[in-house]
């Protein structure tokens, strides 16, 4: 059985999962950020 | 710790540290990435498949280390009611859901090749993934609490109460000695060979700053939040 269609899966998934989390996190900190400041602003 | 559970102390520490731990962990879980798959041996035993240890190892670590954050967080917000503890449970659950759930699948990737089989009803893999419908639980509770307007008691109770899994994962392999292999890495040292075991280190911090720095941004976004809310609501009182 060749190893390697595992090995980069796993990693594919890794980093993926990892990369979709940050990517969520930041962007809805950013938006809450963004509507918090704009709201003292008024 | 008392006096980082103060919002604003908390956001003049976060701001800058968050930007850091992404970069930290980047370049060292990139690195270890890179290493594991490059510069290491393969195993004697399972040839290439081994390298998927960098990934499955601080997976499991970041998958039952949140769900000790939230147990850490329920303690502090039932006993001294801090205002940032709720706020840190909700933001360590789904980092830590998404960890545990790439603990399972890694592992089960792992396994196919390995042990010929993608699952097994073995004590570790099983309480695993008992420890990953913890988090879908804690995540649904703490936002309907906290839709309702709720403090976060009753999502602190099941955080502690969930945190019986921890030890269970932990001497799973002890208590039954099924298909999961028994521990090979503690506190006093290794069994994996030096040859296979440095990538390890890169990326178990690696992955731990990039973890920190999603609770971090998470907490952020909560409490801005917050703070869009409190302000609707005055204005609609006034």
């Amino acid at each position: 059985m060749n190893p390697w269609p595992f090995v980069i899966a796993a990693y594919a998934v890794t980093i993926g999962a990892t990369g979709a989390l940050i990517g969520w996190a930041y962007a809805g900190m950013r938006r809450a950020e963004t509507a918090a400041d704009e709201l003292n602003r008024q | 710790m008392h006096a980082f559970a103060n919002p604003t102390r908390f956001l003049r520490l976060a701001r800058p540290a968050t930007g850091w731990l992404l970069a930290i962990g980047a370049v060292l879980a990139g690195a270890g990435m890179v290493a594991g798959l490059t510069l290491t041996p393969p195993d004697y035993l399972q040839g290439e498949t081994v390298r998927i240890l960098y990934i499955h190892v601080p997976a499991a670590w970041l998958g039952m280390a949140g769900w000790m954050g939230i147990a850490a967080a329920s303690f502090s917000q039932i006993v001294w009611r801090h205002p940032l503890a709720a706020v840190a449970g909700r933001a360590v659950a789904p980092a830590g859901a998404v960890f545990a759930f790439v603990c399972l699948v890694s592992g089960s990737i792992w396994g196919r090749p390995t042990w010929g089989t993608w699952w097994e009803w073995d004590g570790r893999l099983t309480s695993m993934l008992i420890l990953f419908f913890l988090y879908l639980g804690y995540i649904a509770l703490a936002a309907a609490e906290r839709e309702r307007g709720g403090e976060g008691r009753i999502a602190a109770i099941f955080g502690l109460i969930g945190a019986i899994n921890l030890p269970v994962i932990h001497y799973s392999v002890l208590w039954w000695r099924t298909l999961h292999q028994g521990q090979s890495i503690s506190l006093t040292g290794s069994t994996i060979a030096p040859a296979l075991l440095w990538p390890l280190p890169l990326t178990m911090l690696g992955f731990t700053a990039l973890f920190v720095a999603a609770v971090l941004m998470l907490m952020r976004k909560d409490l801005a939040e917050g703070k869009v809310e409190a302000r609707l609501r005055r204005a609609a009182r006034s």
